[in-house]
């Protein structure tokens, strides 16, 4: 496990899987159209659910699978679809959004990469190189959950950028050989009562203030100073 | 037998740490007179040891903070101040029962604020030192606000805090400097610290214990925390508690720090005694309030002895021990002389506020025809205070100056002018001083009553009275027999300069050198009484016989009207008025002090009027800056707690990518 380097199967797989999460990471961050952004994002969870998976078999550890399951059902169908359903519902199927400018955001999401790349590599020297580079594409893709997180105006795709960062985290954690298995369900329950709450609190915006843009947050926040 | 003495005072420590708080809870009275006598046989113990020999005793107790041991130790030099916190801690304890049917309201923290004290100087490990140096700021804070619902008291308490925070926080920096390999005394002793690392600590131990012994420029609590505390309490904190401040500075500096010291050592603590000497004696000649004058005068005090250790300290680097054991010895003596006459003299204060019903200057007045001990033991301690012979003060202050003039043979041409001015800045000092103390004095004792509580003063109950006059029989010991108290020092001595006082001390005196004159203060008070006898004698036989009352011009002070049996208070000087020369020759530049006159034209009926400010250049250099340091930081607290969402989120997100860069930065080199 630990000597498994470039070149090997396993390790060119889980690298080839983590490369594309942080791809579709990328493309989250520049997505405008808010019914492909949770498109995108679900494609991201099936393939955070593929990574998985595929470490549960080359770390032999059946638990993983049981993670896998979790991010296929929930993250990948249920979640997606319930975006869907309340989409349809707030009449915005084919809503465009305004963000940062596609340039900028790609730029500062670059500078992200090579910063995570900087930290973890050298504080990583210890651990395998498979760990390392898992580490390395993890932080990518929290610290790109972040910045889409503060590039978005609307409630709707901040909690996506949410969303996608605990993607990353997960990722993390099956990366990483011996990981319990109660801290990765901790994270999905987490996660799934995020969800609720931000699905309560984005119907409640929007029948008090028909905007999920939360800035209306701030007007109110100032009227009440 | 020094074991068996360490394991009694360890006994006397617990006792007024944990018993005698818990009795005073209820029954702060008992509290009072069982912390008088738990001190008073500490004071024995103490000073069996001092007789013994004074041979250092080390005990450690399987108990204490962080789950480790505690050791105690005791030397000469704890064991000098062990005797002067718990004489002090006595005659507090025993004035606190003369409460007129109304003990204070924090009885209990009284034997806590003693028994920290004691822990403070019996400690033999970081630990230890910290703790009982903390619980003394804790307690004493808790006794300054006692009275806490006066706006002024509660303004004292919070800068009283606040400077004890940091001097805390400065102590437990310096403490941990010295300590890489070990908590105890023995395992810093054992691994001397390198210069660099010496002179941080050096730097910690001024801000630190220096401020709360009261170095300028962090003396500004001093002042209002005396004013604010009951007075015995007072007494307490300006005998003791700075004492046991000076006493953690010398632990640091002369001890701990052993073999890293250079003469320029002594500079730093030369400079700031200076300060505070000559800006505590100048305010002390300003401040209106009595205890506040006291307060000033313990500045000065406190910054005569930090001269003695500064020279002590540059004499010792540069291997002169006649010199530094001199200074020293001059240190510690004002020291002890120090705690004692102005223990006495906070106590008399607190007779006078009780009995006169003010401390202001302006209501008091002829308070020796109806107070006369309070009175009588003023006048003694007010002696000392203003450096007469043949009082306490007289004798530290005279081998303090011996130790200045003979601090030219440290070196070159530098320090022989520094030595000299610091000569003439002493003298300026000691002198204001005295001014000081002859406007104390005079204001309160002597005249005609300000006002009709201090023409109707009672003297103190019983209790203040026999604190005062047992107070005064210390003080008196002091000026009388400063070779004995010198005797007492020696072991101290050895132990921070390695010198001896020994070959210079005699029963009825000493001499700053082995070939000088010096002091006997038996003799110079027979010299006193002779010469006083020959001018009454010459007076008596020059005299006319017979004498006749004839009326003399008075300058308009006659005999009071009968309207006014008390005079009238206009008439005679005030306490403003004896300071008026030195704020316009001095305070001016120094305190910038400014008077702003209100003259009617002639016609207007409305009364003329001055107006008189004092500025500390302490508070404006220093604490209003801090104070609009505190003002920008809460107000960018308070604009992260009105931020947006979004701006919440960006700051977090750019906090995180900050550290992140910060640990690959590290990473990469």
């Amino acid at each position: 496990m630990e000597h498994i380097g470039f070149g090997a199967l396993p390790y060119d797989f889980a690298h080839l899987l983590g490369g594309v999460m942080l791809l579709l990471s990328f493309t989250l961050l520049t997505q405008r159209r808010i019914s492909a952004t949770i498109a995108t994002y679900a494609a991201q969870a099936l393939t955070l659910a593929v990574a998985a998976c595929w470490q549960g078999w080359v770390q032999n550890e059946p638990a993983l699978y049981v993670t896998g399951a979790i991010a296929f059902v929930a993250k990948g169908v249920f979640i997606p679809l319930m975006l869907q359903r309340s989409l349809a519902r707030l009449h915005l199927r084919g809503a465009r959004e305004e963000a940062m400018g596609i340039f900028a955001s790609m730029a500062l999401g670059v500078a992200l990469v090579v910063l995570s790349i900087m930290v973890v590599l050298p504080t990583t020297m210890q651990a395998g190189a498979l760990t390392r580079e898992d580490l390395a594409l993890a932080l990518s893709v929290v610290l790109l959950g972040l910045l889409m997180m503060i590039t978005r105006r609307t409630a709707f795709t901040q909690v996506i950028g949410f969303m996608s960062l605990e993607n990353g985290l997960i990722l993390a954690a099956v990366g990483v050989a011996g990981m319990p298995l109660v801290v990765e369900l901790s994270v999905a329950v987490l996660v799934l009562v995020g969800f609720v709450v931000f699905g309560a609190f984005l119907k409640r915006m929007d029948t008090h203030f028909h905007s999920l843009d939360t800035s209306v947050l701030d007007q109110v926040a100032s009227e009440n100073r | 037998m020094s074991g068996i003495l360490l394991q009694g005072l360890m006994t006397v420590m617990a006792v007024l740490l944990l018993a005698i708080p818990l009795l005073s809870f209820r029954a702060p009275r008992l509290g009072f007179l069982a912390a008088c006598v738990t001190c008073a046989t500490g004071a024995v113990i103490d000073l069996v040891f001092l007789f013994q020999g004074a041979a250092p005793a080390v005990l450690t107790v399987p108990f204490g903070l962080a789950g480790q041991s505690t050791v105690l130790s005791i030397d000469g030099l704890s064991a000098l101040f062990v005797l002067l916190v718990m004489l002090a801690g006595a005659m507090a304890s025993l004035a606190l029962r003369d409460d007129h049917g109304h003990p204070i309201a924090t009885a209990p923290a009284v034997s806590l604020f003693i028994g920290a004290m004691l822990l403070c100087l019996l400690a033999a490990d970081a630990f230890a030192l910290v703790a009982g140096f903390e619980l003394m700021s804790v307690a004493s804070f808790i006794l300054v606000v006692t009275n806490h619902r006066d706006h002024q008291v509660q303004e004292a308490g919070r800068l009283y805090i606040g400077m004890a925070v940091l001097s805390g926080l400065c102590l437990i920096a310096a403490v941990a400097l010295l300590a890489p390999h070990g908590a105890s005394f023995s395992a810093m002793r054992a691994s001397p610290p390198t210069p660099g690392v010496a002179a941080i600590v050096l730097i910690l131990a001024m801000v630190g214990p220096g401020s709360k012994a009261g170095l300028v420029p962090l003396h500004v609590w001093l002042p209002p925390a005396h004013a604010a505390a009951p007075a015995p309490v007072s007494a307490l904190m300006s005998g003791a508690m700075t004492k046991v401040a000076l006493y953690v500075l010398i632990r640091l500096l002369f001890d701990l720090v052993g073999p890293g010291i250079a003469p320029w050592w002594g500079l730093p603590l030369i400079a700031l005694g200076i300060a505070s000497a000559v800006l505590g004696a100048l305010r002390a000649n300003m401040e209106i309030d009595i205890k506040k004058v006291l307060a000033c005068s313990t500045i000065e005090n406190v910054g005569l002895v930090a001269i003695g250790l500064g020279v002590a300290l540059a004499a010792r680097g540069a291997d002169l021990t006649a010199l530094s054991s001199l200074a020293a010895g001059g240190a510690l003596l004002h020291t002890l002389s120090h705690g004692g006459f102005k223990t006495l003299l906070f106590l008399a204060s607190g007779s006078i506020q009780y009995g006169a019903g003010s401390r202001s200057l302006e209501s008091l007045g002829g308070l020796i025809k109806r107070m006369p001990i309070t009175a009588g033991v003023m006048i003694l301690a007010a002696m000392s205070l203003a450096g007469l012979p043949p009082s306490a003060g007289f004798a530290s202050e005279w081998t303090l100056f011996q130790s200045v003039i003979a601090a030219v043979r440290l070196g070159g041409l530098a320090w022989q002018v520094m030595s000299v001015v610091l000569a003439a800045t002493l003298a300026l000092a000691t002198a204001l001083a005295a001014a000081a103390a002859v406007r104390l004095v005079g204001v309160v004792l002597l005249g005609r009553p300000r006002s009709q509580g201090a023409a109707e003063a009672v003297e103190a109950g019983p209790p203040l009275r026999w604190a005062m006059l047992l107070s005064a029989l210390g003080v008196g010991f002091v000026g009388l027999f400063p070779g004995v108290m010198l005797w007492f020092s020696d072991p101290a001595m050895s132990v921070i300069v390695h010198g001896t006082m020994l070959d210079r001390i005699g029963y009825l005196g000493f001499t700053a050198t082995s070939d000088s004159a010096g002091y006997a203060p038996i003799f110079t008070l027979g010299l006193i009484a002779i010469v006083m006898a020959v001018i009454w004698a010459v007076l008596r036989a020059k005299a006319v016989p017979g004498h006749r009352a004839a009326p003399l011009w008075d300058c308009g002070f006659g005999d009071p009207p009968p309207w006014q049996p008390f005079g009238d208070p206009l008439a005679q000087y005030s306490g403003a008025s004896f300071g008026q020369p030195l704020r316009r020759m001095l305070g001016t530049t120094l305190l910038a002090a400014r008077e702003k006159v209100d003259l009617p034209l002639p016609g207007d009926t409305r009364p003329a009027s001055i107006v008189v400010t004092l500025n500390d250049p302490a508070e404006a250099w220093l604490l209003e800056p801090i104070g609009r340091l505190r003002a920008i930081i809460s107000g960018m607290a308070d604009r992260v707690h009105f931020m947006t969402v979004r701006q919440a989120l960006t700051l977090m997100v750019a906090l995180l990518v900050g550290l992140l860069l910060f640990i690959a930065t590290v990473e990469q080199l």
